[in-house]
């Protein structure tokens, strides 16, 4: 038998152009001086090949820029590849984010016309399954109010249940799970399961290791665009692991202990100031948290300029420097008062509110009411591993990139 | 069901794949109309008010600078060419913008790119529909004596040549938009300008020579307004620079059409 997906040598270049913007303005244009920055080209993908068979589930994992996106992108059809080719025999519908064309002023059964059309769905198709989509989506009450007056939560569902309906050969899903809260997630990773068992042909790209484990059976391991490992998925994900502690290990020696003193991102006079911080998981000093764990970072202070109460706060930022969590004792109403020059002010999250096998980046800051004096980026790192999805409570919506921190305190402790 | 993926080699209009999509172009107009008007206070009124209060300014002004009106009172010929005017306008205006404005859907999900601009354009020709309901409503109330079969045969033969020419320049627009992000202020300025370089307040007939008339028809929107306008005044009209026009907005037509293709490929790359 013919594989269902057969991808050949893919490679997808793009330009470079520093910090500014992909596109040109016509200035530049004339100027030419897009020119001499040709040769600043980047392979995303590079060589990837392998073959999906009929009604096989594979999942793409790897690092942040590893070129997952891409993939799905020249999979289904967003962006052409530079070299390379893909045959495909089937019906391709692709997710790679759910309600994709949504109007806040159209209704809710109007946007799901819409958004059903724009997934590739006859208009006589959406007819047909139009109850069973409102019943899926479990917002039948507000189904004719305009999408604006609803929760995101509701959106969600709303966007979840078009999506669901789809009945594709091959269907091909990015990061969708990530969002929503925990009864939403276990509701689409069930129906995603559904899918897979009918016999159709699923991609799933995720950083969630476990919904991969059960989902799929094969696994494609990208690494800075080319293709690391194709087989079992148990031993991709191992492998995936597995390189994600060999980068723990080189970032650091001394596990969850940070020296400030000489970082090297401290600008603010060495022998003061933020001098040290320790990360500990559910009361452990490590440097590897899990979602929903109790995450607490402690930092010793030596002060010689803080006169009233002090400002303490910190930015959790991913690998690409998105920021997920960017908090300080004021926005939570709590006071940090200390008249002690060595002090240790600590942090603790109840149930840290990530859901990412990814390594993330502290910047701290230390001041008072409008002055930063101590100011320290990607402080510290600390790699969340995400476990399973039925058990953490607070999920990340990444769509917002955004996180509520639900349980958080700071405590001033004087030495 | 077999394709293949690969980089973009010969472009073609890909006339089968848009058919496949057909409904979607239903659905694209259907929502820009329904949000258009159910946003706007005045709904369905704002179609028409655009260019009827245009055609009252301009009446106001065409009496100051007595300009010519072919022998019919200057409301129903300002708003005449108005109404074609507003159409293109709003056409090249927005299929111009259509790619910018939807790059957050062209990033994730995959449909021939053609179909936005054209459903831009779909919904000015929805608006003139509106607009001209109205003009119907003027010449009864100037009592203007028309040869109904002259207006049903040039009126549609007008709408397409208009949106055959602002398919054409708004296509084309569009894929520079995305690449250069600069025409987002152009486009206004451009389509405002080659207003006052078309014959939609004044007649052809106020040029003095030959040449100046065809230089003219090169506007593809000279010739539409002209054979509407034709259809009410009952003048010769000047075959000639109509052919001219005709041509010119097949020109524009497939200029558009052809750059608009060798480019989507890479829009979701750089929108």
């Amino acid at each position: 038998m013919k594989p269902i997906i057969e991808i050949q040598g893919i490679g997808k270049k793009y330009k470079l152009r520093g910090q500014e913007m992909p596109y040109l303005t016509i200035r530049e244009a004339l100027l030419g001086k897009n020119k001499n920055k040709v040769k600043n080209e980047f392979w995303a993908l590079k060589d990837i090949s392998f073959d999906v068979f009929q009604g096989e589930s594979i999942g793409i994992i790897g690092k942040n820029g590893a070129g997952k996106s891409t993939l799905l992108k020249i999979l289904s059809k967003i962006t052409p590849p530079t070299e390379g080719r893909i045959i495909a025999r089937g019906r391709v519908a692709s997710l790679l984010e759910v309600g994709t064309g949504f109007h806040p002023e159209l209704t809710g059964i109007e946007n799901i016309y819409l958004n059903g059309s724009i997934l590739g769905l006859k208009k006589a198709e959406i007819k047909k399954k139009l109850d069973q989509i409102i019943d899926f989506s479990g917002v039948e009450k507000f189904i004719d109010t305009p999408l604006k007056h609803y929760s995101s939560g509701m959106q969600l569902r709303l966007a979840f249940a078009v999506a669901a309906h789809l009945e594709p050969e091959i269907l091909i899903v990015d990061e969708v799970l990530a969002v929503g809260d925990a009864e939403f997630q276990k509701k689409s990773l069930g129906k995603m399961e559904e899918v897979a068992k009918q016999g159709r042909t699923v991609l799933f790209v995720s950083h969630n290791l476990s919904a991969v484990k059960t989902l799929c059976r094969r696994g494609v391991l990208l690494n800075n665009g080319v293709t690391e490992v194709v087989g079992e998925i148990s031993d991709v994900v191992d492998r995936y692991k597995h390189n994600i502690n060999q980068i723990l290990k080189t970032i650091n020696t001394d596990y969850g202990v940070f020296d400030l003193k000489n970082h090297k991102n401290k600008i603010y006079d060495k022998n003061y100031g933020m001098q040290k911080v320790t990360t500990y998981c559910d009361g452990k000093v490590s440097e590897k948290m899990y979602s929903g764990c109790n995450f607490k970072f402690v930092v010793n202070i030596k002060d010689k300029e803080i006169k009233n109460k002090i400002l303490f706060g910190f930015v959790i930022k991913d690998s690409e420097g998105e920021s997920f969590i960017g908090i300080n004792n004021k926005h939570k109403g709590i006071e940090l008062i200390s008249d002690n020059n060595e002090k240790e002010i600590t942090v603790e999250i109840q149930s840290l509110p990530i859901y990412r096998n990814e390594v993330f980046f502290v910047d701290l800051f230390l001041g008072e009411i409008n002055c930063n004096y101590d100011v320290i980026t990607e402080a510290f790192q600390f790699e969340i591993e995400a476990v399973d999805i039925y058990e953490s409570s607070n999920l990340i919506d990444l769509r917002y990139n955004k996180v509520v921190v639900k349980e958080i305190n700071f405590y001033l402790d004087e030495k | 069901m077999e394709y293949i993926i690969s980089a973009p080699k010969k472009i073609s209009i890909g006339i089968k794949e848009l058919w496949s999509y057909k409904e979607l172009f239903y659905f694209f107009t259907w929502r820009d109309i329904k949000v258009k008007y159910k946003q706007a206070m005045f709904g369905f009124a704002w179609a028409i008010l655009q260019p009827l209060v245009t055609m009252l300014i301009f009446t106001f002004l065409g009496n100051m600078l007595s300009i010519p009106s072919d022998n019919i009172p200057y409301p129903v010929f300002a708003y005449s060419g108005l109404m074609l005017w507003t159409m293109f306008s709003s056409a090249v205006t927005n299929a111009g913008n259509s790619m910018v404005t939807s790059s957050n859907i062209i990033k994730k999900i995959y449909f021939p790119r053609l179909i936005i601009p054209v459903s831009s354009i779909l919904v000015a020709a929805f608006d003139f529909i509106m607009a001209f309901i109205v003009f119907i409503g003027l010449l009864i109330y100037f009592n203007i004596e028309v040869s109904v079969f002259k207006v049903i045969c040039f009126v549609p033969i007008s709408v397409i040549i208009t949106i055959i020419a602002s398919f054409g320049l708004g296509s084309f627009l569009a894929s520079l938009n995305v690449k250069y992000r600069d025409f987002k202020y152009i486009i206004p300025f451009f389509v405002q300008s080659l207003m006052f370089l078309t014959p939609v307040i004044y007649p052809v007939s106020v040029l003095k020579y030959q040449w100046a008339k065809y230089l003219m028809a090169v506007n593809p929107m000279s010739g539409a307004i002209d054979l509407t306008r034709n259809a009410i005044i009952n003048n010769s009209l000047n075959l000639d620079c109509f052919l001219i026009s005709v041509v010119s907005a097949i020109i524009i037509f497939f200029v558009g059409l052809f750059y608009f293709r060798k480019t989507e490929a890479y829009f979701a790359d750089i929108a």
